[in-house]
């Protein structure tokens, strides 16, 4: 289990703090949502667990260990990242960059293995991209690109999968794709998911428990029927939305008077 | 991207054909076949007897021969290290200011310092040089392409500077000997500056040659190479002392060559993909088969023996303006 216990965080020689007492516990299986608007401390609380940055205050608790203070090797078989699709200066295959995954497992001073190159191959079949091994990665599609990025966290072999904003770049299509894709594998591999979003039609979709952020600190936790309601979306998003049931959840849906 | 074994093994023995050819070639014309008969006797340690030709070829130009590819192998491998790890295609030693500064630490030696050994001094002021370089690159944790190259470009100048006044103060005797070895040649191999090239390239660049997969996660950007494990720090203050090591000693042999680090990785890149694990061997090899093609012309071309790093810069700067060209706004971005 991950624990979030209390963090606090602030840049250097800032007064204000981003993150306020943020607390709460990420179950393991299933997916998590970090649901919050632009300027929430989504991304300050997404590099706070990563390991980029590191709180003021509080603790990030993995089994029942710290782990706030560890290397970023020894992170690397716990959590795997997934960043927002980006371009590298260099015009790598799919499956060089699937088996950058396996960096913290090759020794410092060693090349990857043939069973390296086996779980680099074995991932880029889980996500459904075996096609595109020898492309690439600079000439196909963002979406097929963050299904590459996915391809790689499971290629690092850790239980939990970290996706910051995995839906930002992507069109309506790849949006659900992706994310389909990430929950097909979770079930499959019993691997634990915490991701930032910002719609909360996909937190409502995709998640099983969600996480709502705003102002640096958290609001409710809960299952997504029981977070996003209509005062919640007001409080945070601060515009009049209705809920509309469908399906045993429901859309959320922005008033407009135009 | 599909692996070219025809392709690999072309480049890892273009050097030793560069060589060959670079033996037979030259104002003293030997044969091809007499060449490698001279070779095979001096391995053999059957006694030919002894021709003019025998001291030419193994006194004179293979010294320089295996010199020229070690420095090549030199600027060629450190080049793409450093086109790595600051995940920039348009950077080399001599861009980024190493070659100056390993040039001022050998200019001080052979003016001023002459108790102190001429590599170590090449090599303090070039990791410094790339230090500094790095530093006013860097904002915000970021190093973008262009202001990388800018502050390599004020580096460079500064050090260059720094070598005009040791020129400007030191005893005439020596100021012909420093000018005349900052243009960059290999007229004046022997022996023992292959031993000492050899020694310190070897040890420089094992390093590299042995953590070069590792380039591919760290050229996807710092933070992300954090978060796939790589301990970014202290594997970026190898790759660049290793490689500053490298060039150092190239300098203190060979004087400033420019652009080969620049445009050999480039050409190896294109034939046969971006990948560090072959990339960075092939690399070497490439730059080995260049440098010592590069000397051959340097010294056949005319009556006079041209310094190489003339050939280099006329070859690198037209080939610089092709790459900004072909990238478009791209090579300026990030």
């Amino acid at each position: 289990m991950l624990e979030i216990r209390n963090v606090y965080f602030r840049h250097q020689g800032n007064q204000d703090d981003i993150l306020k007492e943020v607390d709460f516990r990420v179950r393991t299986g299933g997916m998590t949502t970090i649901l919050g608007p632009n300027g929430s401390g989504k991304t300050t609380l997404f590099r706070c667990i990563t390991g980029l940055w590191k709180p003021q205050r509080g603790d990030i608790v993995f089994g029942d260990r710290d782990i706030s203070g560890i290397s970023h090797a020894e992170r690397a078989k716990i959590f795997a990242v997934v960043p927002q699709e980006h371009e590298p200066p260099f015009p790598y295959s799919v499956l060089d960059v699937v088996l950058m995954g396996r960096v913290s497992h090759v020794g410092l001073f060693a090349s990857p293995s043939e069973s390296d190159y086996q779980v680099a191959q074995e991932a880029i079949h889980t996500v459904g991209i075996s096609r595109l091994s020898d492309r690439a990665y600079t000439k196909i599609s963002g979406g097929e690109r963050q299904l590459v990025l996915i391809a790689r966290a499971l290629s690092q072999e850790a239980p939990i999968l970290l996706l910051d904003e995995p839906t930002s770049h992507l069109d309506f299509r790849n949006q659900v794709v992706v994310l389909k894709k990430v929950k097909e594998i979770t079930r499959e591999k019993g691997l634990t998911v915490l991701m930032t979003l910002h719609d909360p039609n996909l937190a409502m979709l995709f998640s099983d428990n969600v996480v709502v952020l705003n102002g640096g600190s958290v609001i409710c936790t809960g299952s997504p029927n029981a977070v996003i309601t209509e005062e919640t979306m007001k409080m945070v998003y601060g515009i009049d939305v209705s809920l509309i049931p469908w399906n045993g959840t429901s859309v959320v849906y922005p008033r407009i008077d135009i | 991207m599909k692996r070219k074994p025809l392709l690999y093994l072309f480049i890892f023995i273009s050097p030793v054909l560069a060589g060959w050819v670079a033996l037979f070639v030259g104002a003293f014309s030997v044969s091809p076949v007499m060449v490698l008969k001279i070779l095979f006797n001096e391995v053999m340690h059957s006694g030919l007897s002894d021709i003019p030709e025998k001291a030419i070829i193994l006194d004179i130009r293979l010294p320089r021969v295996i010199l020229a590819g070690l420095v090549g192998i030199a600027l060629s491998g450190s080049g793409v290290t450093l086109q790595g790890i600051f995940r920039n295609p348009l950077v080399d030693p001599f861009i980024l200011g190493i070659s100056a500064g390993a040039a001022l630490g050998c200019a001080l030696s052979v003016g001023f310092f002459s108790h102190l050994p001429i590599q170590l001094m090449a090599f303090f002021f070039g990791i410094l040089a790339v230090i500094l370089t790095y530093t006013i690159g860097r904002t915000q944790g970021e190093v973008s392409r262009l202001p990388l190259i800018l502050s390599g470009v004020i580096i460079s100048s500064f050090f260059t500077a720094m070598v005009s006044i040791v020129k400007f103060l030191v005893d005439p005797h020596k100021l012909q000997s420093i000018v005349f070895w900052l243009m960059g040649s290999f007229s004046l191999a022997d022996w023992k500056m292959v031993k000492i090239a050899g020694a310190g390239i070897t040890a420089g660049l094992l390093p590299v040659l042995l953590m070069r997969w590792r380039l591919n996660a760290m050229s996807m950007g710092e933070n992300e190479a954090k978060t796939l494990g790589v301990n970014v720090k202290r594997e970026r203050i190898i790759f660049i002392a290793a490689s500053s090591f490298a060039v150092s000693i190239a300098v203190s042999v060979s004087g400033i060559i420019g652009w080969v680090g620049l445009m050999v990785p480039h050409l190896v890149r294109m034939m046969t993909g971006p990948d560090h694990k072959s990339l960075v061997p092939l690399s070497m090899a490439g730059g080995a088969a260049f440098m010592i093609f590069a000397d051959t012309i340097a010294r056949s071309l005319t009556d006079f023996d041209i310094p190489v790093g003339i050939i280099t810069a006329i070859t690198g700067a037209p080939f610089f303006i092709y790459l900004l060209k072909r990238g478009g706004k791209e090579s300026w971005g990030k």
